[in-house]
């Protein structure tokens, strides 16, 4: 079905820009001096090649299907006083172009493209910069964004907006993109059947990537790397999240990966690597966790509660600071062969699988959960006598909280 | 040579100098005397630098020793009990002494030979007899030529040969008008040997002169009595 | 100074300890290596075995040292040498030839394994270095300890002690009053604390390395600026200098006065 429509999609825009069109140019010799003169001339399905040079322009608005094609990367500059392309129209499509200079507002969400209530937009090889938000999709179906490249100046969460926004959109792709130093890389409220991929969201001040309110949809191939927060998933169904590097999220309120009242979805094949938190889960059911790497964390996972009937199966836990980490004595999750490089255990029958269960919430991860202070005795051997005689007979941890087949070697995901 | 005033020195509670004035003139051969515990190798010891005196003053060449350390190139000191590192051979202990006091010549072959020591001195010192050990401290206290060498008890272990042997290297060293600095039990030795006497009793100097001073001091016709006459009278 | 420095040098590496110390590291470097085959494991129990076991090494044989040598000590004080120099030389030639033993024991396995072409070079290094910091504060307590105590028995008693406590007890103590006050703001204190106990000084140091995304994962502003920066490893880098030169003070003080 998806496939099908993609298909219809291109088919129109290649019947649209080579059956009907005209083709306008803007430069300073051409006939049109500015992109707003071009677009009030143009006719629907016409083309219009900006060529070489700085405009400075704001305003522009789009209520017609047009294709706008930046030559030898033509420079749009808003000097800050508003939203510079938006589009009220199907079939539009914006190429090439790199905007400067977006306005910043506290009360009028200005964007360097903003799509509002069309269907079949295409916005590639766009660079944004000094903006406020990027590319703003509101109500919009059936389109792409496709290899952009957002870099923003944010300092301040309250002065500055998001790089990708989706609100209410439905059946969108957002691949190749790459997203620097704004609020969040990617936003998504109210959207589904979305897929994100290939993209770079990288030193973000809050999410690399934000979900809201969006089921069904996709993210695979994503790099979050350095982001204020990390990832952060909330109150969605049904999301899948494959080939996801999430890196370098460090802080006290940061994690690679955040979820919130998630259900019924599937995390593979991900590699967690040097956040403070790797995920950190709360209220999420029906989650299943295949394939991952947690490498270098400190907490790979932390179960903040109310989870239940989630599965972890195949994962590699590599020298994190601490497994597991539960904030309950209860537990209603499956641990189940995993490799855990804390494990000490043998293997005398040389299957592979450890022949004593591994425990991987330690008693310490409890007290620091307590007392945030007593990290500074990590890996103390007082601390490791106390873990070792909780290990042998739990107390403070869930003590039915056990991969009782533990892999010894580390597993290849393929 | 040496002066040595007021001395005191306490180890915890006990007193074992208990103000100590002295003084030492130059050449000849004196030897300190005194009952176990009466202060002997303290005093010594206080003069090395080994001991550090609670008050009191020691001047050497009329300087001061107190925490000086280079005084120490005029003194050859052989102690009491011959103790050494036992990792290190025989030669190589010459050598690191030798190496230590850089900058003064060392007869250290004449005396290997005298007291036959070469068959040792590819022998680890903790091989070694006591007696062997002894002749290997004495190659170390007589290999420098310092003005004042001070010997304590340094006639333990030694064989007969040997015995005379060192005696014959004190008398030669003290024709060359060194100080020397005795403290023996032997009472013969001491007395074939010494100038001049000085008597420690319980943290004091009793008595400090010839040999035949003590005699008349005390009235008795030889040496050994006169000791003994001493210790008893001092008893009572 | 240095002549001293040198024949105890030279007489340790001559001792059969040194090369069971020698061989104890190239051994455990190699099992650990070889056998293992996974080089951030083997740093991490690396990490466990320099912070416990450097200074219970470091600490006995100090203290044996110091007891065996009291002749070569007694010899020396009669020779024209100051008094400081014999026992500061005593105290770097120990420390020098255990360091060493570490150095190079540890390091051979892991130059054969390829370290240099590994990122865990840097971890490795930090692991090295602490690791001789540890032995020259503990030798030189240990040094403290023999020259405060005639008796064999005690001062080999109370180096014990020492160790027990710098590796444990004092952690122990250090988290039930961090539990027992946890309502107050305690990011201060559990840096001083720290600071005070050259094992677990040398433990973050090694942490700084190895669970930095753990460690900053605390709010406190003290921890941050602590933890975020390079401020955290040049303080403990400057106060683990601090313990060397401490100790390293009283014993040259005690020697001034120490009788024989």
């Amino acid at each position: 079905m998806k496939h099908l429509s993609y298909f219809s999609i291109i088919l129109l825009l290649l019947l649209s820009t080579s059956s009907y069109g005209n083709d306008l140019e803007v430069c300073k010799s051409c006939t049109y001096k500015s992109i707003k003169e071009a677009v009030e001339k143009a006719a629907p399905f016409d083309t219009i090649y900006v060529k070489e040079g700085t405009y400075y322009e704001f305003n522009i608005e789009i209520t017609k299907p047009l294709t706008i094609i930046g030559e030898n990367n033509p420079i749009i500059d808003g000097k800050n006083k508003g939203e510079i392309i938006t589009i009220q129209a199907d079939n539009v499509t914006i190429d090439g172009l790199t905007i400067v200079n977006v306005g910043t507002s506290y009360t009028t969400d200005f964007a360097a493209v903003r799509v509002v209530k069309s269907e079949n937009f295409l916005l590639q090889n766009l660079k944004l910069q000094k903006l406020f938000f990027g590319i703003y999709l509101e109500k919009s179906n059936n389109g792409k964004v496709l290899n952009n490249t957002i870099t923003g100046d944010a300092v301040h969460e309250y002065s500055s907006g998001n790089g990708i926004q989706l609100w209410y959109c439905r059946n969108v792709e957002v691949r190749g993109n790459t997203i620097k130093k704004v609020r969040d890389g990617i936003y998504l409220e109210f959207s589904d059947e979305i897929l994100i991929s290939d993209n770079n969201s990288s030193g973000n001040l809050r999410y690399g990537l934000h979900f809201m309110f969006s089921n069904h949809d996709t993210y695979i191939n994503n790099v979050f790397a350095n982001n204020g927060a990390g990832v952060a998933v909330m109150f969605s169904k049904f999301i899948i999240m494959k080939n996801n590097t999430f890196k370098k999220n460090w802080g006290s309120a940061s994690f690679g990966l955040l979820l919130k009242e998630i259900n019924d979805s599937e995390i593979s094949h991900n590699t967690f690597e040097e956040n403070t938190v790797g995920i950190n889960v709360e209220g999420s059911n029906r989650v299943t966790y295949t394939h991952n790497d947690f490498k270098n964390n400190g907490w790979a996972i932390k179960v903040r509660g109310a989870c239940y009937f989630n599965v972890f199966e195949k994962n590699n836990f590599l020298y994190n600071s601490f497994d597991i980490s539960y904030n309950s004595r209860i537990n209603d999750n499956k641990f189940h062969g995993n490799y855990w490089s804390n494990y000490t255990g043998y293997d005398l029958d040389k299957d592979g699988i450890g022949d004593i269960p591994y425990r991987p919430v330690k008693l310490f991860s409890y007290i620091v959960n307590r007392t945030p202070e007593t990290i500074i005795l990590l890996r103390s051997l007082f601390i490791d006598i106390i873990d070792f005689s909780e290990k042998v007979s739990p107390v403070f941890t869930p003590d039915n909280l056990l991969d009782e087949n533990p892999l010894l070697k580390p597993i290849r995901h393929d | 040579m040496i002066e040595i005033e007021h001395l005191h020195k306490k180890f915890g509670s006990n007193q074992v100098l208990k103000g100590i004035d002295l003084e030492i003139e130059k050449g000849g051969i004196f030897a300190v005397l005194g009952p176990n515990g009466s202060g002997k190798t303290t005093l010594i010891k206080s003069i090395l630098g080994m001991v550090i005196p609670d008050s009191g003053i020691i001047k050497l060449d009329g300087k001061k020793v107190k925490g000086q350390w280079k005084y120490r190139n005029e003194i050859n000191y052989l102690p009491q009990i011959a103790n050494f590192p036992g990792n290190l051979k025989v030669k190589e202990l010459i050598n690191m002494i030798k190496d230590l006091r850089s900058g003064t010549n060392a007869e250290d072959q004449h005396l290997i030979e005298l007291f036959r020591l070469q068959p040792f001195l590819d022998k680890k010192l903790s091989n070694l007899s006591g007696g062997t050990k002894q002749k290997v401290n004495l190659v170390l206290t007589f290999m420098f030529d310092s003005p004042l060498i001070i010997l304590d008890e340094p006639t333990t272990g030694l064989d007969p040969i040997s015995h005379l042997r060192l005696k014959d290297l004190i008398l030669t060293e003290k024709a060359k008008g060194k100080t020397i600095l005795i403290t023996s039990h032997i009472m013969s030795f001491v007395e074939e040997m010494a100038d001049e006497i000085v008597f420690l009793l319980e943290g004091k100097i009793y008595f400090k002169g010839s040999i035949n001073e003590l005699k008349t001091k005390t009235q008795q016709p030889d040496f050994e009595h006169a000791i003994a006459n001493i210790l008893t009278t001092s008893d009572a | 100074m240095l002549k001293i420095l040198k024949y105890s040098f030279f007489d340790l590496m001559r001792s059969r300890w040194s090369y069971v110390y020698f061989l104890f590291y190239l051994l455990l470097g190699v099992v650990l290596l070889f056998l293992n085959n996974d080089l951030s494991k083997a740093v991490i129990t690396l990490m466990n075995v320099i912070i416990i076991l450097v200074p219970l090494i470091g600490t006995i044989f100090g203290v044996m040292y110091y007891y065996n040598s009291r002749e070569f000590t007694e010899l020396l004080l009669a020779q024209p040498v100051k008094r400081s120099s014999i026992f500061l030389g005593q105290y770097l030639g120990v420390s020098f030839s255990l360091a060493m033993s570490l150095v190079i024991g540890l390091g051979i396995p892991f130059i054969f394994y390829g370290i240099f072409n590994s990122s865990a070079i840097w971890d490795f290094s930090l692991l090295l270095i602490t690791g001789a910091f540890l032995t020259f504060i503990f030798t030189a307590l240990a040094f403290v300890i023999a020259l405060a105590n005639e008796n064999k028995i005690k001062g080999f008693g109370y180096a014990i002690l020492l160790w027990l406590f710098m590796a444990v007890i004092y952690d122990g103590l250090f988290l039930m009053s961090l539990m027992y006050f946890e309502n107050y703001p305690l990011d201060k204190f559990s840096l001083i604390a720290t600071m005070l106990n050259p094992v677990d000084l040398s433990r973050v140091l090694i942490l700084l390395k190895l669970d930095i995304s753990a460690l900053l994962g605390y709010t406190g502003a003290v921890f941050q600026k602590f933890f975020g920066t390079n401020f955290g490893l040049i303080i403990s880098l400057a106060m683990l200098i601090l313990w060397v030169l401490i100790p390293t003070g009283i014993i040259y003080r005690m020697a001034k006065t120490k009788d024989f």
